[in-house]
């Protein structure tokens, strides 16, 4: 495409991006990872990402042939790995939703370089949640009992029990951010048809482009559209894990009836999915070589963030021990000295090394600033975030009222093959995402440049 | 073949930028014309003002959607637990409303997101395939780094010379005339 006229420089720190840039040299840039030669590395990746996702679907093949029973639930621990996952892959999307919604609605103009493939990770991490409940009702074939379709037998779900709320509530989640996802992208799609070669990727990026032109006429009915979705979405980053939450908060098992739930379980939501954000991102920019566009800037508020959530997280769980002393409960006392010094007391304290201490690295700027550091602190989060929600989930079934119930809980190899294959399906649908659609949304980067401002002189000491 | 007569549709001039763009809009607007537009790679701010546009009314026909879906999900459910098959659950009372509100809720923004998505589409006439900037090779640039203004032939005071001098005289460069091949 032709050059602007004019090539203004701007001094590098008023800039959200790094290098010499232009709004033809972010088209470049964005379109170039799609349309140069697919590196190496790719199929690579995708080669084992198609390996785990071929165990994910053998493992559901094999839990729908026989039942549940393969996994290694038992009585009292109705509730395992499944449980665990959904939680942990649907708390991962918020991240997403947050960066999308809540940071635009406070013009936070940093997050257009990393919106766009954020966003995508919540569609993924979303697709990899929902799979466990729905295998784990038993019977998948009756599942669309969970929808308040007339049946045979004549009977309605019943809308009081959180199982039902989550299925609206993550449903909703899915559909309104894949909505989000594309009125992003329908501005980009129009770019990548306009700049389609072959007569294939002409078609295809025509008809999702839907005729975009790109008309003030159009923009302004866009821009409020766009408005209205981040709105929307803003209270379901808050609503949708408040919901899952309840799934735990409303039953009355000794360190699930709490109702700090929701909002400890928003807080670490956001600070898995900053983590599962950051540790991408770091993949993205390195193999694609985004470094400017994906800025060690923008990596260090993402720490920052991490940093705060971190410690909502780290506030939350020293509370829950503080409420059990107050509440006079002994219920509820044992349940939490049984959570750190109990059978589980090992996955406890991974937890509170991943979620407490690691984040803790990120009040030194120079760690916040070194990619490897953050690199293996937001993978040790996320192990440490899946920890949480196993330590929640099995340490108070394992030892509910009475002491004639307990029993110790593991998962068997079903269980384990399941969630290492629904990582399978995220990466698999993550890099075919960023091969084939624009991983930053370019419409929306180009506005951070300061020529995209209609009063700009071209000054560069306005 | 069939005989083809070249038909003009339209006029189109490139901007060299988001400033000049604006003035030139304004100028637009000032000396009458009715059937244009501002095209750009990304929306401009200050652009609605220069050409007159009043504030998209999608955010009413969002609101009417959030409203039809969140009584229409307490409906259902008031509907389904109380009256069809009335079930009494931990002991509440059959309309126990509070259980209820997730799931309104939740239906309500699905039916907004849907409204927002599809109303904007609507507004804009899209999907539209065919449209005379589409005609102009240059065109493919807008969704790059280029700007421009577009006249429709409908336009009352559309002429083929005048407009594209017009064009020119508000600083329109790489000005053309969009034509189509009518059978």
């Amino acid at each position: 495409m032709n050059k602007p006229a004019e090539n203004i420089t701007i001094p590098a720190e008023e800039l959200l991006l790094k290098g010499e840039q232009t709004f033809s040299s972010i088209t470049a840039k964005i379109t170039g990872v799609i349309e140069k030669k697919t590196p190496r590395m790719w199929f690579l990746a995708l080669g084992a990402a198609l390996s785990l996702l071929m165990i994910l679907f053998g493992s559901i093949g094999f839990l729908i042939w026989e039942g549940v029973g393969v996994w290694g639930l038992n009585n009292p621990v109705g509730w395992g790995w499944a449980i665990i996952n959904f939680v942990w892959w649907v708390g991962i999307g918020h991240a997403g939703t947050l960066i999308s919604a809540i940071l635009f609605l406070l013009r936070q103009k940093w997050r257009t370089s990393i919106n766009r493939f954020a966003e995508a990770m919540t569609l993924f991490a979303v697709s990899c949640a929902l799979i466990f409940p729905g295998i784990h009702v038993g019977r998948i074939w009756i599942a669309y009992y969970m929808f308040p379709i007339p049946n045979q037998m004549d009977i309605w779900p019943n809308f009081r029990s959180p199982l039902l709320w989550d299925v609206f509530a993550v449903g909703t989640y899915f559909t309104a951010s894949l909505l989000f996802w594309y009125t992003g992208l329908i501005p980009d799609l129009a770019t990548m048809r306009d700049r389609a070669v072959t007569k294939f990727k002409k078609i295809i990026f025509g008809v999702f482009a839907l005729g975009w032109r790109g008309g003030n006429r159009q923009w302004r009915h866009y821009e409020l559209a766009y408005l209205i979705l981040a709105g929307i979405s803003t209270p379901l980053v808050l609503s949708v894990h408040s919901v899952v939450s309840t799934d735990f908060a409303v039953s009355i098992l000794p360190g699930w009836h709490t109702t700090i739930f929701p909002p400890y379980f928003v807080a670490g939501a956001i600070f898995s999915g900053f983590a599962m954000v950051m540790t991408l991102s770091i993949i993205a920019r390195k193999i694609f070589n985004l470094e400017n566009l994906i800025t060690i800037d923008h990596l260090e508020k993402i720490n920052k963030i991490m940093l705060l959530t971190g410690m909502m997280v780290g506030y939350a769980y020293s509370i829950e021990f503080f409420i059990a002393w107050y509440s006079g409960n002994i219920y509820e006392q044992f349940a939490f000295i049984n959570r750190a010094f109990g059978n589980y007391s090992w996955a406890y304290w991974i937890m509170i090394t991943c979620n407490v201490l690691v984040p803790q690295l990120f009040w030194f700027k120079k760690l916040r600033r070194a990619v490897p550091v953050m690199f293996i602190a937001s993978i040790l989060i996320n192990v440490g975030m899946w920890f949480e929600r196993f330590v929640i989930v099995v340490s108070s079934l394992s030892r509910d009222f009475l002491p004639a119930n307990w029993d110790y809980y593991s998962p068997t190899m079903w269980d384990i093959m399941t969630f290492v294959g629904s990582f399978g399906l995220f990466f698999t649908l993550f890099l075919l995402f960023i091969r084939v659609l624009p991983m930053i949304a370019m419409s929306e980067i180009k506005t951070v440049l300061p020529e995209s401002d209609p009063h700009y002189t071209g000054d560069r000491h306005e | 073949m069939s005989n083809k007569v070249i038909k003009t549709v339209g006029a189109i001039a490139r901007f060299r930028g988001t400033g000049h763009l604006l003035e030139a809009a304004t100028r637009m607007q000032e000396s009458g014309y009715k059937k244009y537009d501002c095209h750009s790679p990304f929306p401009i701010h200050g652009l609605d003002k220069a050409m007159g546009l009043k504030r998209s009314s999608l955010g009413w026909l969002v609101g009417l959607a959030a409203i039809i879906g969140t009584t229409g999900a307490l409906a259902l459910q008031w509907w389904t637990a109380s009256i069809d098959y009335p079930l009494v659950i931990s002991g509440k009372p059959l309309f126990s409303y509070q259980a209820f509100v997730p799931v309104t809720f939740a239906i309500g923004v699905l039916l907004s997101a849907f409204t927002a998505l599809i109303g904007m589409l609507a507004f804009n006439g899209l999907p539209r395939f065919n449209h005379p900037v589409f005609n102009s090779d240059q065109f493919k640039g807008v969704s790059d780094d280029l700007f421009f203004i577009s006249v429709e032939v409908n336009d009352p005071q559309f002429d083929e010379t005048r407009t594209i001098q017009f064009l020119e005289s508000i600083g329109g460069t790489n000005c053309e005339l969009l034509q189509e091949n009518e059978e």
